[in-house]
């Protein structure tokens, strides 16, 4: 997902009588539904993690930027243009409302910035792979912006209220962001021969790199079951993939496009289509940097950086030169 | 790094005449700069008609532990609210 591998603290969810009372009574609360706010009191691991997970899911956002800004001065219409440029402002924005949240845990934008130009904190694997063809801003908006909402929809009840918040915008932005990519797809898929190749070509490029946003199988790990006992996981990672491939599938049969899996089937006894996994191995190889863009996207985003620090700098010397005339007026 | 932009709460009055709300916040230089990011970050589809901007650092805050004592005096004043009276129904609407 956007926040993929998110460790907790690594040990057994605790039982209530395991808790001291404090954490009980935080657990109470978060098991009623109970929103939990920036200074209530929280267990460290739960502020922790939840920083990882948001700072991830931010990060990804801001880098998300990059696969789809290859194609602003490409796109093929005026229209699509602007259209594109709305989409990517909207991450930026999507990026700034999560950052926001994570920063009420105590934790500064910059801190965070610094541990992903470092290459100290993730973000998500799909942002690895190459935007091709214009047919790719099809499927990212389709198949991507599609993965993250399965994910990003049940977050919106997430125990920590700053995060649910973020995630609310965030789902009414999104959808915008899913239809506009399958409105290119379906130009595409009934264009010309080449355009429908093109079509293809993009599904079958980006349809594995997708289903591993998801991440590998959790049922058994003990990130997940604590991460889902404090409500900042909601599903598992095989409930959300299993959705996705459910609700895409029909989806590529409607445009006329073969997701590239022959043993994707419909399976009547258990409600739900029988799909391969995508490689694991390459899916821990991109995460450890190895993608086919890592280094670009790294290389981008210190550019970005340090090619904005004189803006930066600029802006706050002139804020305090002018606010001490304002003091020295008064 | 160490020079971070100043964090700004954010306020947004929608369409409806109902009062500013907090949205979020966002980090710049100064006032002026925090509304005009306010406009990009959080009305980018006319969610508001006017735009408040406020240091984080400027707000004062009750603390979650006084939730108890701070509003526990209203508990008992149950004659505070409509339903507290017994109006017979013969005296008509009220």
């Amino acid at each position: 997902m956007y926040a993929q591998m998110i460790k907790s603290t690594g040990q057994n969810v605790k039982s209530p009588e395991e808790m001291d009372p404090q954490e009980r009574a935080f657990q109470e609360r978060v098991d009623a539904g109970e929103k939990i706010e920036p200074k209530d009191w929280m267990p460290e691991g739960y502020r922790r993690t939840l920083i990882r997970q948001i700072g991830q899911h931010a990060h990804s956002e801001i880098v998300g930027q990059l696969p789809e800004g290859n194609w602003i001065t490409r796109a093929p219409t005026l229209e699509r243009k602007a259209i594109l440029l709305a989409k990517v402002q909207d991450e930026a924005g999507h990026g700034l409302y999560l950052y926001c949240a994570a920063e009420t845990l105590g934790v500064s934008r910059d801190h965070l910035t610094r541990d992903l130009l470092s290459g100290k904190m993730k973000y998500s694997s799909i942002f690895n792979y190459p935007t091709l063809t214009w047919a790719d801003m099809g499927a990212v908006g389709w198949l991507v912006d599609g993965a993250a909402i399965m994910n990003q929809v049940p977050l919106q009840r997430t125990s920590y209220g700053p995060y649910a918040r973020a995630m609310v915008r965030i789902c009414k932005e999104e959808s915008f962001h899913q239809r506009q990519g399958f409105d290119i797809m379906m130009k595409m898929a009934n264009g010309t021969e080449a355009q429908r190749k093109m079509a293809q070509d993009a599904l079958n490029r980006f349809w594995y790199p997708s289903l591993m946003m998801f991440g590998p199988s959790d049922e058994n790990s003990v990130h997940s079951a604590q991460n889902m006992a404090w409500k900042i996981k909601m599903n598992t990672n095989d409930e959300l993939r299993q959705k996705f491939v459910d609700q895409t599938a029909p989806q590529a049969a409607f445009l006329g496009l073969t997701i590239p899996d022959e043993h994707l089937k419909w399976n009547e006894a258990r409600g739900h289509y029988d799909f391969s996994e995508p490689d694991w191995d390459e899916f821990f190889d991109v995460l450890k940097g190895n993608g086919p863009c890592s280094a670009d996207r790294m290389e981008a985003r210190n550019r970005a950086w340090d090619e904005g620090a004189w803006v930066r700098e600029g802006l706050l010397a002139h804020a305090e030169k002018k606010k001490a005339r304002k003091v020295a007026a008064e | 790094m160490q020079n971070e932009w100043p964090l700004w709460e954010v306020f947004i009055r929608g369409q409806h005449g109902l009062s500013h709300r907090h949205v979020g916040s966002l980090h710049a230089a100064d006032a002026e700069a925090a509304i005009r990011n306010a406009r990009d970050v959080y009305t980018r589809r006319n969610e508001g008609v006017s735009i408040w901007v406020v240091e984080a650092s400027a707000i004062a805050a009750s603390s979650p532990d006084e939730k108890g004592p701070l509003y526990e005096p209203s508990n008992d004043k149950v004659y505070r609210h409509p339903t507290f009276y017994d109006i017979p129904d013969d005296a008509g609407a009220m």
